[in-house]
C-alpha cells in the first residue's frame, strides 16, 4: 500500500508539471502536435521505403510542388485568426493565374502583368472584406460570392488552357539554385519569404496583434480603441492578394492558366490551416503552424504516390487528420476555457 | 396591399415572376408547353424536372440552418449515394431488375443516413463548429466516392433506374413528383407537429431553448440526418439523370447553390425562423436563373459571374446599412408616415 502510494507523488509531479505547461502554452500545443505528426509521417515514410523518402531532392520536392499552397495559407491564417473564413481563394487564384498567362499571350511584358494579377487578387479580398465589414454579410457568403465572382471571371478570361512562354514567369519555376543534392526555386524562395514576413508582421506588428485582437474578442478591441474595421478589411485584402500571387506561383508551376485550376483548393487551405493549430474560433494561430500544416499535407501526398494508391486517400486521410486536430483544440479550448 | 408586400415571401416570389417574365419577354416559347404521348414539354417543365437535386439538398440544408448549423458536407453525400447505387446495379447480374434497383436505392439512403448522422453527432455531440465538422466529410466524402468507383466512371444500363429522373408519371416527369413529396413529408412533419417550433427555439436561442426544456441534441442531430437522406436522394436522381457515376462532378457546388436558394427564400443564416415556401421559392429562383442564363446564350460556365452578382446584390439587400441609406434617401418625401415605420424598425432590431 505504502509502496503505492510513495510512488504516486513524483508521477503526480510529473503530471503537475505538464499540466502547468499545457495550461500556459495551451495556444501553442495544436502546432507542436502538428509538427509531431509531420516528424512521424517523415520517419515513418522513410523506414516504409527503406531510406529512399527522405532525401535531399523529394524534401526539395515537397516545397516546389506546394509552394503555392503555402501563400495561400498564410493568407488564410489571417482571415481565420479574425474568426472569417475566406472561400474564394481557390478560384481568386484560377482567375489571376489565367488572367496572367492570358494578357502574357498578348504580349504584355510580365513587368506589367504580375502587379495586375496581384492587384486582382486583392480587389476580390477588398469586395469581400468590404461586404464583411461595412454591410454586416456573414465571412462564409460574401467569400461565397468572391468564389462564384473569381470563377466566372477566370471563364470570361478564356474556356481553355493557355500555355505560358514568357521567360520571366518561366525563370521563376525552372531556375534551381542548388546546394549539394538540396535545390530551391524562386517559387518556394517566394513561398518562404511570405511565410517570413506573415510569421513576423502577425508576432510584432500593431496590425498583427489587432488581428489576434479582433479574433479574441471584437467587441473588446473595439472598446480598446484598436483598428477593428480596417483591420477586418485587411485580413481579406491580404488573403486576395495572397490568391494573386498563389496565382503567379501556379501560372510559373503548370506552365499555363487554365480556368478550372484550384477548384476545391480552399478546402485544402483551410484544412492545412487547422491541422496547422489555428482555431477556427478565432484569436489563436500561427502562420509558422500553417506552414507546418502544408508540410503535412505535401508529405501525405507525397506518401500516396510513392505507395502508387488512389490519389483518392489524400482527402480522405487528410479528412480524418482534421477532424482529430478539431477534437483536440476542442478539447483544449474546454480546458483553457474552464482553468481560466 | 401592404399585408401582401410585408409577407416574407412577396419578395422572392415577385424576384421569381419577374425572372420568368423576362424569359417569356425575351424568348415567347420560354412558356410553351406542349403534349406529347400525354406528356408535358417545355422549358418551365424542365425547370421543375433539374430543380429536383437541388430542392432536395436546399430542403435538408433549411432545417440545418434552422438550427444555426450549415452542412458543407450534402455534395459528397450526393456523389457517394450516386457511386453507391450505381455499384451496386453495375455488380448485378440483373442491371434492370426491380429487385435489384431497390436494393441499390436502399443501401445508397442507408449509406447517407449513416453520413449525415454522422455530422449530426460530431455537431449535437461534441459540440464541433458545423462548418468544420461537415467540411471533414466534404473533404473525405468525396475521396471515399472515387473509392468506391476505383477512381472511373461508372456507367450504367437499366432502363427503369433512368426512369427516376426522366421519366413520366401521369403527365410530368416523375422527378418532379419526388421533390413535391420530399417538400409535403417535410412541411408536414415540421408544421403540423411541434418540431418545427422546437428546430425554431434551437436556432434562436440554444442555451434558453435547453433550459426550457427542449431536448436540442436530439433535434439537431434530426436535422444532420434528415439532410444527409434528402441529399442521398438527390444523388441518385443526379446519378439516374446522368447514368453515369462521376464521384467528381456529382453534386460539385451544390451546397452552396443548395445555401444560396435557402437564404433567397428569407431564411436567415443566423438560424431561427425558416421558411419551407421561401426555400421552394428561392430553388426556383436559382434554377430559372440558371436556365435564363443559357437561355441567354451565355456559356455555362459563365454563370457563377451572374451568381456572384446575384449573392452580392441579395446581401446588399438585406445589409441594415443600405436599409439606413434607403430610409435617408427616401425618407424626406414620405415624412408623414416613416416615423411610426421607423420606431417599428428600431423596436425590432432591439
Amino acid at each position: 500500500m505504502t509502496a503505492v502510494e510513495t510512488e504516486k507523488a513524483p508521477r503526480n509531479a510529473v503530471f503537475a508539471g505538464i499540466d502547468t505547461f499545457v495550461n500556459r502554452h495551451a495556444s501553442v500545443l495544436p502546432t507542436v502536435a502538428a509538427a509531431v505528426i509531420l516528424s512521424v509521417l517523415l520517419v515513418g515514410a522513410n523506414i516504409r521505403f527503406d531510406g529512399r523518402f527522405l532525401t535531399p531532392g523529394n524534401i526539395s520536392a515537397l516545397l516546389l510542388n506546394n509552394a503555392f499552397l503555402m501563400v495561400l495559407a498564410v493568407g488564410m491564417t489571417f482571415v481565420i485568426v479574425t474568426a472569417g473564413i475566406d472561400l474564394s481563394v481557390g478560384s481568386v487564384m484560377g482567375f489571376t493565374g489565367i488572367l496572367g498567362a492570358s494578357m502574357l499571350s498578348g504580349g504584355v511584358p510580365a513587368i506589367v502583368v504580375i502587379p495586375t494579377m496581384l492587384v486582382a487578387g486583392a480587389l476580390i479580398g477588398l469586395l469581400i472584406g468590404v461586404l464583411v465589414q461595412y454591410f454586416n454579410v456573414q465571412p462564409f457568403i460574401a467569400s461565397l460570392a468572391g468564389l462564384f465572382l473569381g470563377r466566372g471571371l477566370a471563364y470570361v478570361v478564356s474556356l481553355n488552357s493557355i500555355r505560358v512562354e514568357d521567360p520571366v514567369v518561366l525563370w521563376l519555376q525552372t531556375t534551381r539554385f542548388r546546394l549539394g543534392d538540396w535545390y530551391i526555386t524562386p517559387t518556394g524562395i517566394i513561398a518562404l519569404v511570405v511565410v517570413a514576413i506573415g510569421a513576423l508582421v502577425m508576432q510584432y506588428t500593431r496590425f498583427g496583434r489587432t488581428v489576434y485582437a479582433v479574433g479574441g474578442s471584437e467587441s473588446s478591441a473595439e472598446l480598446m480603441g484598436l483598428k477593428v474595421a480596417r483591420t477586418k478589411v485587411m485580413v481579406y485584402v491580404i488573403s486576395g492578394l495572397c490568391g494573386g500571387l498563389a496565382g503567379l506561383l501556379l501560372t510559373a508551376f503548370s506552365g499555363a492558366g487554365y480556368p478550372r485550376y484550384g477548384i476545391g483548393t480552399e478546402l485544402d487551405v483551410i484544412a492545412t490551416v487547422v491541422i496547422g493549430g489555428t482555431l477556427l474560433a478565432g484569436g489563436r494561430g500561427y502562420v509558422l503552424g500553417s506552414m507546418i500544416g502544408v508540410f503535412v499535407f505535401a508529405t501525405i501526398t507525397t506518401i500516396i504516390s510513392f505507395m502508387g494508391a488512389e490519389q483518392s486517400w489524400t482527402h480522405i486521410i487528410v479528412g480524418g487528420l482534421l477532424l482529430l486536430f478539431i477534437v483536440v483544440q476542442r478539447a483544449i479550448v474546454a480546458r483553457t476555457s474552464r482553468t481560466g | 396591399m401592404t399585408a401582401i408586400i410585408k409577407h416574407r415571401l412577396f419578395w422572392p416570389a415577385s424576384a421569381l415572376v419577374v425572372l420568368i417574365t423576362v424569359n417569356m419577354l425575351a424568348n415567347a416559347s420560354f412558356a410553351r408547353i406542349t403534349v406529347r404521348d400525354g406528356h408535358l414539354y417545355g422549358a418551365l417543365i424542365d425547370i421543375l424536372r433539374q430543380s429536383a437535386p437541388l430542392m432536395l439538398v436546399a430542403l435538408g440544408m433549411t432545417l440545418v440552418i434552422a438550427t444555426r448549423g450549415i452542412d458543407l458536407s450534402v455534395g459528397a453525400i450526393m456523389a457517394v449515394s450516386g457511386a453507391v447505387a450505381l455499384t451496386i446495379i453495375d455488380g448485378s447480374e440483373d442491371p434492370g431488375g426491380f429487385g435489384t434497383i431497390m436494393i441499390a436505392i436502399l443501401v445508397a439512403l442507408l449509406v447517407s443516413l449513416v453520413l449525415g448522422a454522422w455530422n449530426g453527432f460530431l455537431v449535437s455531440v461534441l459540440g464541433i463548429q458545423p462548418i468544420i465538422a461537415t467540411l471533414v466529410l466534404m473533404l473525405a466524402g468525396r475521396g471515399t466516392a472515387l473509392l468506391i468507383t476505383s477512381g472511373e466512371i461508372t456507367t450504367v444500363v437499366s432502363a427503369p433506374f433512368k426512369q427516376i429522373a426522366s421519366g413520366y408519371l401521369v403527365i410530368l416527369p416523375v422527378a418532379f413528383f419526388i421533390w413535391v413529396a420530399a417538400v409535403v413529408v417535410v412541411g408536414v412533419v415540421e408544421r403540423r407537429t411541434a418540431l418545427g417550433m422546437l428546430t425554431e427555439a434551437v436556432g434562436i436561442n440554444p442555451e434558453a431553448s435547453r433550459l426550457a426544456g427542449v431536448r436540442s441534441r436530439g433535434i439537431i442531430w434530426t436535422a444532420y440526418i434528415a439532410s444527409g437522406v434528402l441529399a442521398g436522394v438527390a444523388g441518385i436522381i443526379y446519378s439516374s439523370n446522368t447514368m453515369a457515376a462521376d464521384a467528381n462532378s456529382a453534386g460539385y457546388l451544390i451546397e452552396l447553390y443548395a445555401i444560396l436558394a435557402v437564404v433567397l427564400g428569407g431564411t436567415s443564416l443566423m438560424g431561427g425562423k425558416f421558411s419551407i415556401a421561401g426555400t421552394v421559392i428561392g430553388v426556383l429562383i436559382v434554377q430559372t436563373l440558371e436556365s435564363t442564363i443559357l437561355f441567354l446564350g451565355v456559356a455555362p460556365a459563365k454563370s457563377p459571374v451572374f451568381f456572384a452578382l446575384v449573392v452580392i446584390f441579395v446581401v446588399l439587400v438585406q445589409s441594415p446599412r443600405v436599409h439606413r441609406w434607403g430610409r435617408s434617401v427616401f425618407g424626406s418625401s414620405r415624412t408623414s408616415s416613416a416615423p411610426d415605420e421607423d420606431a417599428e424598425k428600431k423596436e425590432v432590431a432591439a
